[in-house]
């Protein structure tokens, strides 16, 4: 007797599979199916907007408050660009400096680089910047006159720092990772030629460096953008107030504080999205170096993207996609922040 | 150069037991045995991209023992390094440079020749291996066998007392090995460069080398001329890696 395949094998009882619309369902369906899924999405989001503004329309609302206002919401955008780009620059160098030292053989080196990563990634970034604005001036109550007076910093200054200070323990990573990303095989092909180490670095490692650590750090940015809205908060004057700071002291005198907030909210959000923008263009140009096959036909005069890793043959070479490796975990507290990274 | 009983632990593995070595000038030694034997360690031991355990190693007169790091060390180690120039197996050409510069780049920061200076010796080293046409490139446009002889170019710039050459051709496609090994060639019969290679290209060997060595779990087995080697082994277990490989 032939046996069929599965035959006389307990089979769990298949499900029928239901049979396809027809008539009107399938319409819709197919309906369905070709609008556009971004559009169907630009739908969502129109809907939401709607059903906020309704929601708010019913309460005490004054649009025309947000109108007087907006230009004097709007206009702390310069400050909290400037905040940004100079905290960013801060950050940068201790970012590079921190690196340096994770990967040092030094123990000072290595030790102070380990202390302040921990610290500054490990507390609060509020908590950071009462420290530098509050905390400061009572050290420098220790000196006399005039020395004690280098101690007492404007909240914008004390913000500035402090925001450079905990950006800088966060991108030490990014910039450790970014090192140790460059093959190791430039670094012996350097020392095979008689380089020390700062010209190793100098020449050979950090260009190839820069490269990985740049899109990570334009993300950087744009959270910090955000977190400079902390700045106002230790209580700077109106003329380097930021968009929350002046929906903070408008709205409380006006009470209109969900309209000033929601400006204010606004203000960010264009603002990241902006730069977000700009900074997923970045990153394609950036990739385009890593990816084989984009390369310009010779003689072109396009920048040549260089590839860290690809000049060298063997297995993975010639086109490998450059991943970062894993930041180590180097102790106690929390790598990543709740402070809205 | 010598090498005088040279020891390297990794951890607790034993890599090389004992190595003693010498190498004369204009002599071109290659070295060849299976993968793990040890004769990678040995030649990044004689620059010192692999520190010994114990051991000596002298380059051109200059002598440095293994085992201890210190600051002047460091120093005694790039000495060493200057005197000795290493083409690697995955070529290791620095992608942000072209070609020329990456030829310059050592002789510029490292010795401070001057920039014209360094950009006609690098021209001519370049017209040497057959890439002056090259010399504006990045290498990533380069194919293997062309990044590896503007390698052996970079190294040259430095105008070493011997060349070292880890596996320069087992990363190549096969028709690209030619072009490589005919540049080395030209390196012991135009220039009497002294070289130490490993690899596995026999028949560069035979027409090159001096010397062959054969390296078997971390000591040399045998040695001798390529006649020699090739024709009148002594040990069973070179005759085994012969038959693989010819």
């Amino acid at each position: 007797m032939k046996t069929e395949p599965g035959a006389g094998v307990d089979r769990p009882s298949a499900a029928v599979p239901a049979p396809p619309p027809h008539g009107l369902a399938r319409q819709v369906e197919d309906f369905n199916a070709r609008i556009p899924f971004t559009l169907k999405v630009g739908l969502v989001w129109l809907a939401i907007a709607v059903l906020i503004v309704l929601g708010f329309s019913q309460g005490d609302f004054d649009v025309q408050w947000m109108r007087d206002h907006l230009w004097r919401i709007t206009k702390g955008v310069w400050v909290t660009i400037f905040f940004s780009v100079i905290a960013i620059t801060m950050a940068v160098i201790l970012a590079l400096v921190g690196a340096l030292g994770r990967l040092s053989k030094n123990s000072i080196a290595y030790g102070v680089s380990g202390f302040y990563t921990s610290f500054f990634r490990g507390t609060p970034l509020i908590v950071q910047l009462f420290l530098w604005y509050l905390a400061l001036p009572q050290i420098g109550a220790a000196f006399r006159p005039p020395i004690n007076e280098y101690f007492i910093w404007t909240a914008q200054v004390a913000g500035v720092v402090g925001i450079a200070f905990n950006y800088g323990a966060y991108m030490t990573e990014i910039f450790r990772a970014g090192i140790q990303a460059v093959p190791h095989g430039q670094t012996e092909a350097a020392e095979a030629l008689g380089m020390t180490y700062r010209q190793r670095m100098r020449k050979v490692v950090l260009p190839q460096a820069i490269r990985i650590i740049i899109p990570p750090t334009g993300n950087e940015f744009i959270a910090m953008m955000k977190d400079t809205a902390l700045i106002g908060l230790l209580g700077t004057t109106l003329f380097w107030a930021d968009p929350f700071r002046v929906a903070q002291l408008d709205g409380k005198s006006d009470f209109r504080n969900l309209e000033a907030l929601i400006m204010a909210a606004l203000v960010y959000w264009a603002l990241t999205a902006v730069f977000s923008f700009f900074q997923r263009r970045l990153e394609n140009r950036m990739s385009k170096g890593y990816v084989r096959g984009v390369q310009k036909p010779a003689g072109s005069k396009a920048g040549i993207r260089y590839m860290p890793g690809s000049a060298g043959g063997g297995p993975g070479g010639g086109g490998m996609m450059v991943e970062m490796p894993e930041p180590d975990d180097d102790g106690p507290g929390p790598e990543t922040g709740g402070q809205g990274h | 150069m010598k090498v005088e009983n040279l020891y390297k632990y990794f951890g607790s593995l034993e890599v090389l037991k004992g190595i003693d070595m010498e190498v004369g000038k204009g002599e071109v030694v290659v070295i060849f045995g299976r993968s793990g034997s040890g004769k990678s360690t040995l030649l990044r031991c004689v620059n010192f991209l692999e520190d010994p355990t114990a051991g000596t190693i002298e380059v051109a007169g200059l002598r440095l023992e293994g085992g201890h790091r210190g600051h002047q060390k460091r120093e005694q180690i790039r000495q060493v390094r200057l005197r000795a120039g290493m083409v690697f197996q995955q070529f290791n050409l620095f992608p942000q440079y072209t070609t020329l510069e990456n030829v310059m780049l050592a002789p510029v920061e490292v010795k401070g020749v001057p920039k014209a200076d360094a950009r006609s010796i690098g021209m001519d080293l370049l017209t040497k291996v057959g890439l002056a046409d090259k010399a504006d490139e990045h290498p990533i446009r380069l194919s293997g066998g062309q990044q590896q002889r503007v390698a052996i170019a970079r190294a040259l710039a430095m105008e070493p007392e011997v060349m070292l050459f880890d596996e320069p051709t087992s990363a190549l496609d096969p028709e690209l090995i030619g072009e490589v090994l005919s540049v080395m060639k030209s390196l012991s019969t135009d220039l009497h460069m002294t070289m130490i290679v490993v690899t596995h290209e026999m028949g560069f060997a035979r027409e090159v080398a001096h010397r062959m060595m054969f390296f078997n779990d971390g000591v040399i087995l045998e040695q001798g001329t390529p006649d020699e080697m090739i024709n009148h082994t002594k040990y069973p277990e070179t005759k085994k890696f012969f038959e693989a490989v010819l």
